[in-house]
Order: structure tokens, then C-alpha cells, then sequence
């Protein structure tokens, strides 16, 4: 029977209530599960052409240069070398490679290649040759003449450093992002509501501290890849190993100065993408190649250049000051901020924003909060987008001076979480969706139920604030909550396309791009509990920019919500249909008859077509007329998630080690649309965060070098580092999600690193304000608290 | 140079270069399983089996398997299927890159160690990376599938 749905219908909620879901809210296996779990050959390299080029680049040895001469001649002559490009070959036009839908707020600051080299690990020159071997031998020869500027290498010193990162004034922006190019700032950023020097001057209680957070590196498994032809047509066609085959069409028409129309993207199986692949770091080299030679082209960037030469998370300062009463009431909120967006600024203005505008309606009892500060340009690699997308480095910064602050008043963080934090029909100004005068309600929100499990999961009472294991080793267990969005309000939009075909099965034509996460199987279980079927009869195709119905493309948590909902309007307009053409078929009027997912059929069933044959006389001559639902869905707000996380650590006094022994994280995506993948999608979040707290270290040279540029030097988190990791959800009900539901994939990596701050603190006094939080800074701590 | 191998049971002459890696000959040769992670030895992606052993293809050069035999997960699907059965179950497999090299040491496991606890399976598979799941989903995989309480 048809059912009501959630969103788009503003329904009431349904889990739990008398409408029981067939698809939804089950642990489905995800639909491409089996075959990438074994090996089939489904990535982008297992596609290539043994006949492509392969491309290799020559890169800055300089973190800061003009290139005063480049003589590709001796390179040339080697034989089996294709072609050799240099800042003289390319259009002279600035882009972005940041996946932004347009006008994006990220700055065109950069050119395929460029005159100036900006970080060690800029592009010089493209060498495309017929292997490998060639290509690197070729590279060898390239003779470079440079003259080396002085680098801005540290962020604190960016602003008004007498070397300008950015010398050319051919910089274009969209809009005002608060640039000023002569002073190295990207963009500049202010959010203020209510008084806040008057709040903290009146308020009891005042903490002000500053935290630092790292340039973490995504670290998928697969590194960045793309390939390259010409098709039958002439048209430049690009796979790629990406999250935004949309804007990549876009990004390199823009940049090889060519219309989007002779462009075409295809998106296989991803392997991991974390926001990585939300930038489009590789897919313009090969495009050029095959447009100059006309040759299939390839690229695979190696371990090193997916360090050292891509995007990382954008490293941050933050000052944070509080101000609040004897009892823990908190005032004001003031978070004074530095990013550091490296040698260009993709994605610079909004993971600054955002690190303000996803922490701050936490605590909405505050009369008075600011975000502000800038976003500066360094001779670094670029920053860029990465799972959390500011709202990690916010959450580390504001979360941990809330937890200073309950020390300060010497009252357990639980409880001042629930003094002050955001509840359900309560209203902010600076949520998603607000208007001048006019702030947005939120209309789910379980946070306060996510905190009551986990301090019963961790066993919060009975471990608090720590327990002496030993001499020399100490329990510690510390808190954090965090929220984040769904999509991005009032910009992001998808749509969705239903076919039906001639067998009575459907396709799902998509734009998103699952990368891991099982969002095609979640869209697909949205459509098949729409239309009253079964998996196994829906086929999801994503994604293909020549196909694929139009999608902003799988990043800012929006897929489950933004491509949800247009899954769930496609799926209604094709039931409409069906409802249609059967009751023509029938002979029987529309409000007679009713669709069951096999059947039409009149209300006492006596007159009945099956959808298999419904299906068939509708493609042949007689229907002429085959069904194809379609949905757009664009959210006026975006919904947070939230989680509440809980970290019990054991510290050794003597070394400084941190063992971290068990994690709990309750989570509130609303409706769970699939409990399995919803759970992994949560530990693996976690185990980012951790690895973000714990481990993650970037180190460059004095020079400005990465030297944390392989798995040897950077290490991310292994089945050892981990601990016990328990994820529990508690469900609120989102009005405009789909079936209920809200986001997953990025809220789940903000609280590892304050709340395992807080457990140091509480099982050996020491705050470690600079991530990750290393035996080394945990021992200088002790020392520092011993000698005093 | 040319070689001679068995590799998923058939016998095979491969044209290696001097200094070829495993993983890219066989990639090379159509096994393309094979995945690559990171360049030194610490990812685990390129598990393969020689002499029924788990290697990294990666970090073996093509010419010392002269003589050896090879085994792919293309040469061991059906017990492959079995354990992604447990693995999918769980939600575990998520962007699928590391699962190959992944679950050719799960099965290297099985059959060398008899009745694992959790910390041997854990220290067993430690040098395999994965950066989507967070470890756990796998770990009751592994368990499920080796009856490990």
C-alpha cells in the first residue's frame, strides 16, 4: 500500500509508530558489497588503457620561486616521450580546484601551471610518455632555472610577511570573501550576535585558551587517479576517482578554457575520498594531454604525491574565551581564529566559516557568541576539504574549553553539557536556514538522550574523573559533543531519475557519488520502500555526467538528505505514473485503483495488472509511453546531527603514553536508515579522529618540505591503536529528512580529539591544547606539573 | 627476463623487467586485484599468497618468484565469496580498496592458526591499514567467520 513518507510530505514520525518500514531502517548488505569485497576489477586504474599515456609531473624542490627559465629539450628527445608541458602551454586563466557549486566562494588563484611555484611539491612541468620509465627518465632532463623567494612557512606569520604568497592581481573572486592578496589573507570572516565584550566583562567565570589543531592528510586507500580520451564524437572523457564528476566537468572546461558540453566525467567505484576527492587534484593533467596529443592519458599519483602534493585539512588556531556564571551558566562565547589554506585557497572562506557557525549553536544559552578572524595563504600545500570541514577544528577548540571550563568550576562536563546545550523546538540565529530577525528552529535533535547513553555506555559514574590503576599508570575517562549539517542550505541540490524498464524493474540514475560510505544502497533502499519492491529490482546507476541526472556531488554530508529526498520525490512521481497508466490500462478511473509494488489493481483486486506487464504494453506500441520518474530536492536548512563521545584513556606518569582503552559514541542521524553501514560509517569516523588526536603528525623541513609523506612518517591509526569502540544511536525524528533521517558521515569524526583531551586531563592534570595529543607533549606536561 | 610461475594454479611465462615489483607484474598480466597503497611496505593492500604464504606483491621483486607459485584472490573466490559474506553482513566493507590484500590474509590466517584469540587475530592482521571501516566491523567479521567467541 502506499505509504506516507517523510519528508517532502512533513509527515509525523513513523518508526515506532503504526507504519512498520520494510526497507528502511534494515541492515542491508550493501549492493556492490560482494564484488568490490573480492577482488572484480571496478576502480578506475582496473578501467584504464594499457595503450594510455602515462603522465608524471615535475615539482618544486622550492617552497617559494619564480621559474626564471625551463629547457624541456634534452627531456624531449628521449625516445617514447608524447609531449612535455610547461606554464607556457596553458591557458592564462585562474580557477579552482575546490568541488564548489558556482559561483564558488573559493578564490581562482591558480593555473594548471604556473610561472610562480608556490610549495615544495607545485607543478612544473607534465611529462606524458608511452610508460612509466620514459616519463621519470624524461623528468630527470628537465633543466629548471629558479629564483628562490624567502617562504612563508609559518601561518602565525603570514599576515603582512614581507613575501606575498600570491604576487599576480589577476586573481578572480565570485564574491567578497574578505581577500587581501598583499597581506597573504585568503579571506577574512566575521559572525557576531549580541554584546560579547559586554558578556564577558559581566560574566563570573573567564577562560581563554588557544588551540591548535593539525594539517591532516585524508590518507584513502586509493590515491588520486583520473584517465583520459577522446570518444567517438571528439569529446574529452575523464574517469575519475572523484566525489564531484559535476563540478570536475566544470572545473576543467574552466580551466582548459573548453565548453562544459565537449566534457564528459565518469565516476567508477571509489576507493575512499574523506573530502580528498571533493577537489579536483589530478583530473586536469591528463584532460590536457589528451587534448594536445588526442592519445588516451593517465595519471596515479603515488603515496608521496597524495601527501605532499594534493589537499590536507586546513591546520588551525583558536582562541577560545568563555565567560559564564558561578553555576556554570555560560555567557559568552568568543572563538578568535587563524586557518592556514596553504599555497592556494580551495575551500579557504567555508571550512573557516563553517569551524564557527556548526560549533557555536551548541550552546545557544549564551546571550552573546563570536567567530571571526582570517584565513591566511602560506608556501604549504593547499589545504582543503576534509571530513569535518572546519567543524572538526572547531569542535577540538570550543569543546576543549568547555571542558576547562568545568574544571575551573570544578563541575563534571556532563553537567554543564546539560546546563547549557541546545534542545530540541529551541531556536539560533546562526543555524542553517535562519533569516535576519528570524532564527531557524531545530526540529530534531536527541543530543541530550545521546549524552545519557554514553555516560551509562562508558560508566560514567563510576569512572570519573579517574582511576589509579598502578603506580605508574592512571585511567582517565573525558567527554565531547559535537554537531554538524545535512548538505548545504539554500546551494546543494540533486535530483534523482526512476526508470521503469521493459521487466517491470526499475534503474536509479544518480549523481552522487558513493565512495565507500553505501549511499547507493541507501538511496536505493529509499526508493525500493517507496515504491513497495525489493532491492534486488532496483539497479542504481552513478555516476556520469552525460547520464547521471544532476547531483552537487557526494560532500558536506548531503547525500543521505539531499539526494535522499530527490530519491524519495522521483520514486512518488513514478508511483503516480504507474497509478496512472495502469488505471488506463484498466479502463478504470485513477482514485479507483491502488498500486501494491506488483500489482495495480482496482480496491476490491478483482481487476488487476501486474507492473511486470504494466511494463511491457507501456514500451511497446500500444503504450508508447515509457514511465520515468524525476525529483529535485534542494534544502532550505540542514539539519545537525549530533553525537555525544566518551573517551576513557590509561596514561603512563613515567613516559607520557596513552593508551586509549575504550570509545563510546552515541550518535542522533534521526531515522537510521541502514544500521550496519550507518554503524561503520560511525567507527570509521572515529578511527579518523582518534588518528587525528593521537597520531597524526605533520611534520615539514625548515625549508618547507613534508617530511610526513608516506605511511612510515604519518601514521594513521592500525588495528592495535585503537581500543574498545562501542557506537549506540538515539533517534530524533527530522521532519524534512528522508523517512526521518539526517547526516552520518562527517559529524561522526569531530569529538575523538576533545574528549580524549579531556580523559588526559582528567587522569594526570594536563591539557595538551596542540594536536595530537603525543607521549612526548602528555610527559612534558607532567614534568612541567611536577616541577611547579 | 622471462620467468616461470604458477599463478592460481595455472603455469605461466611472464616477461619481467630487472627490477618490476610483484604487484605491477601481475597487474600487468590481468590480476587485477591487485591493489597498491602506498610505495613502502606498510599498507597491506598488495597481499598476495607465494607459496601459500602472505607477501607484499609490492615489495618483492617479480624475478625471485621464478619458480613459485602465486595465488590471487581471482584464485581463491569461492572461499574469497565465503568470508565477504560475513564481512558485507557486517557493513564491513566499505570502499572495498583494501579488501583484497585484506581478506588473502584473513585466509592465510585461517589456515595458520588454530583457534585464534582476539588479540592473535588482531596482531595477525595488524599490517593490513584501512582507513573507511575503523577496524571493528572486520573484526566481527573475522570472528563470526572463525567462530571465535
Amino acid at each position: 500500500m502506499y505509504r506516507v513518507y517523510g519528508a517532502a510530505k512533513g509527515c509525523q514520525k513513523i518508526l515506532g509508530g503504526s507504519v512498520k518500514m520494510r526497507v528502511i531502517n534494515k541492515g542491508i548488505p550493501k549492493i556492490d558489497g560482494i564484488d568490490i569485497a573480492t577482488g572484480k576489477a571496478v576502480y578506475t586504474d582496473d578501467l584504464s588503457s594499457n595503450n594510455a599515456l602515462v603522465i608524471k609531473i615535475l615539482r618544486s624542490p622550492h617552497a617559494f620561486a619564480r621559474i626564471k627559465s625551463i629547457n624541456t629539450e634534452r627531456a624531449q628527445e628521449v625516445p617514447g616521450v608524447e609531449c612535455i608541458l610547461t606554464y607556457k602551454d596553458v591557458p592564462g586563466v585562474r580557477f579552482t580546484l575546490a568541488g564548489q557549486s558556482y559561483p564558488e566562494p573559493s578564490p581562482y588563484d591558480r593555473l594548471i601551471l604556473d610561472e610562480y611555484v608556490r610549495y615544495v611539491g607545485d607543478e612544473v612541468a607534465i611529462i606524458a610518455a608511452v610508460d612509466e620509465k620514459t616519463a621519470l627518465k624524461a623528468l630527470k632532463l628537465v633543466e629548471v632555472e629558479y629564483e628562490v623567494f624567502e617562504p612563508v612557512l609559518d601561518f602565525e606569520e603570514a599576515e603582512g610577511h614581507p613575501s606575498i604568497v600570491h604576487p599576480e592581481d589577476d586573481i578572480h573572486l565570485n564574491m567578497d570573501i574578505g581577500m587581501n592578496r598583499e597581506k597573504n589573507i585568503a579571506s577574512s570572516y566575521k559572525l557576531e550576535i549580541g554584546d560579547v565584550d559586554s558578556e564577558l566583562a559581566e560574566s563570573d567565570i573567564i577562560v581563554e585558551k588557544t588551540y591548535y589543531t593539525q594539517a591532516q592528510a585524508h590518507a584513502m586507500m586509493e590515491t588520486y587517479r583520473a584517465f583520459s580520451y577522446l570518444d567517438h564524437n571528439g569529446r574529452l572523457t575523464i574517469v575519475s576517482s572523484t566525489q564531484i564528476p559535476f563540478h570536475v566537468r566544470g572545473i576543467v572546461a574552466r580551466a582548459l578554457q573548453i565548453p562544459q558540453s565537449k566534457v564528459r566525467v565518469i565516476k567508477p567505484r571509489i576507493g575512499g575520498g574523506f573530502g580528498g576527492k571533493q577537489t579536483a587534484s589530478v583530473e586536469i593533467f591528463p584532460a590536457l594531454v589528451t587534448l594536445k596529443t588526442g592519445k588516451p592519458a593517465k595519471i596515479i599519483y603515488d603515496r608521496k604525491e597524495t601527501f605532499s602534493s594534493t589537499t590536507s585539512r586546513h591546520a588551525m588556531r583558536i582562541t577560545v574565551k568563555l565567560g559564564a556564571d558561578k553555576e556554570g551558566n555560560i555567557k559568552a562565547i568568543d572563538m578568535q581564529a587563524l586557518s592556514d589554506t596553504g599555497a592556494y585557497g580551495e575551500h579557504a572562506p567555508t571550512v573557516f566559516s563553517v569551524a564557527g557557525h556548526k560549533t557555536l549553536p551548541l550552546y545557544n544559552k549564551a546571550q552573546a557568541v563570536r567567530y571571526m578572524g582570517n584565513v591566511v595563504y602560506t608556501n604549504k600545500m593547499p589545504a582543503g576539504a576534509l571530513r569535518g570541514y572546519g567543524v572538526t577544528q572547531g569542535t577540538f577548540a570550543l569543546e576543549s574549553a568547555i571542558n576547562e571550563l568545568a574544571a575551573e568550576l570544578n563541575m563534571d562536563p556532563v553537567v554543564i553539557r546539560e546546563k547549557n546545550i541546545i534542545k530540541e523546538g529551541e531556536t539560533n540565529p546562526i543555524l542553517e536556514g535562519s533569516k535576519d530577525g528570524n532564527p531557524a528552529a531545530l526540529e530534531s535533535c536527541a543530543l541530550e538522550s545521546c549524552i545519557k547513553k554514553g555516560k551509562e555506555l562508558i560508566r560514567w559514574h563510576e569512572k570519573y574523573p579517574r582511576k589509579v590503576i598502578s603506580d605508574t599508570k592512571v585511567r582517565g575517562v573525558g567527554m565531547a559533543i559535537t554537531m554538524q549539517g545535512s548538505g548545504i542550505g539554500g546551494i546543494d541540490t540533486a535530483s534523482a531519475v526512476i526508470k521503469l524498464n521493459n521487466d517491470g524493474f526499475y534503474t536509479l540514475l544518480l549523481g552522487s557519488t558513493d565512495m565507500g560510505t553505501g549511499s547507493d544502497t541507501i538511496l536505493a533502499q529509499i526508493a525500493a520502500e517507496v515504491l513497495d519492491t525489493t532491492m534486488d529490482r532496483i539497479i542504481v546507476h552513478a555516476a556520469d555526467t552525460d547520464i547521471s541526472p544532476y547531483d552537487t556531488g557526494s560532500y558536506a554530508s548531503s547525500t543521505a538528505y539531499v539526494t535522499g529526498n530527490a530519491v524519495i520525490k522521483a520514486a512518488e512521481d513514478m508511483r503516480k505514473k504507474i497509478v496512472g497508466s495502469g488505471a488506463k490500462l484498466l479502463g478504470l478511473s485513477e482514485k479507483d485503483v491502488e498500486f501494491d509494488g506488483e500489482f495495480i489493481k482496482n480496491i476490491n483486486g478483482k481487476q488487476k495488472l501486474s507492473l511486470n506487464e504494466l511494463a511491457q504494453r507501456l514500451i511497446s506500441g500500444e503504450g508508447k509511453n515509457q514511465l520515468i520518474g524525476m525529483g529535485t530536492f534542494g534544502g532550505e536548512t540542514s539539519p545537525p546531527p549530533f553525537v555525544a563521545g566518551f573517551a576513557e584513556v590509561e596514561v603512563d606518569k613515567e613516559t607520557g603514553k596513552i593508551d586509549l582503552i575504550n570509545y563510546v559514541a552515541v550518535v542522533d542521524c534521526g531515522t537510521v536508515i541502514n544500521p550496519n553501514l550507518a554503524r561503520i560509517q560511525a567507527e570509521g569516523g572515529l578511527v579518523q579522529g582518534i588518528g587525528l588526536a593521537m597520531y597524526e603528525d605533520v611534520q615539514y623541513s625548515e625549508r618547507g618540505k613534508m617530511n610526513s609523506n608516506t605511511f612510515m612518517q604519518y601514521k594513521i591509526p592500525c588495528r592495535k591503536d585503537i581500543g574498545k569502540i562501542t557506537v549506540s544511536f538515539e533517534s530524533s525524528y527530522e521532519p524534512t529528512g528522508p523517512f526521518g533521517a539526517k547526516s552520518i558521515g562527517e559529524v561522526v569524526i569531530n569529538t575523538p580529539a576533545p574528549a580524549i583531551a579531556n580523559a588526559v586531563y582528567n587522569a594526570v592534570g594536563v591539557n595538551v591544547r596542540k594536536l595530537p595529543i603525543t607521549p612526548e607533549k602528555v610527559l612534558k606536561g607532567i614534568m612541567e606539573l611536577i616541577s611547579e | 627476463m622471462k620467468i616461470k610461475v604458477i599463478i592460481n594454479n595455472q603455469n605461466m611465462e611472464l616477461d619481467v623487467a630487472y627490477d618490476e615489483f610483484l604487484a605491477d607484474t601481475l597487474r600487468r598480466y590481468g590480476f587485477l586485484s591487485v591493489k597498491k597503497g602506498c610505495d613502502t611496505g606498510s599498507c597491506g593492500l598488495c597481499t598476495v599468497w607465494v607459496d601459500d604464504k602472505p607477501v607484499l606483491s609490492c615489495a618483492t621483486l617479480s624475478v625471485r618468484i621464478n619458480g613459485k607459485k602465486i595465488t590471487t584472490i581471482e584464485g581463491v573466490q569461492k572461499e574469497a565469496k565465503e568470508f565477504a559474506e560475513y564481512l558485507v553482513n557486517e557493513g564491513a566493507e566499505q570502499c572495498g580498496f583494501c579488501s583484497p590484500g585484506f581478506i588473502m590474509t584473513v585466509l592465510a590466517m585461517k589456515r595458520e592458526l588454530q583457534n585464534p584469540t582476539v588479540e592473535e587475530i588482531t596482531h595477525y592482521l595488524t599490517g593490513n591499514l584501512c582507513r573507511c571501516t575503523g577496524y571493528m566491523g572486520q573484526l566481527r567479521a573475522v570472528k563470526k567467520y572463525l567462530g571465535v567467541v
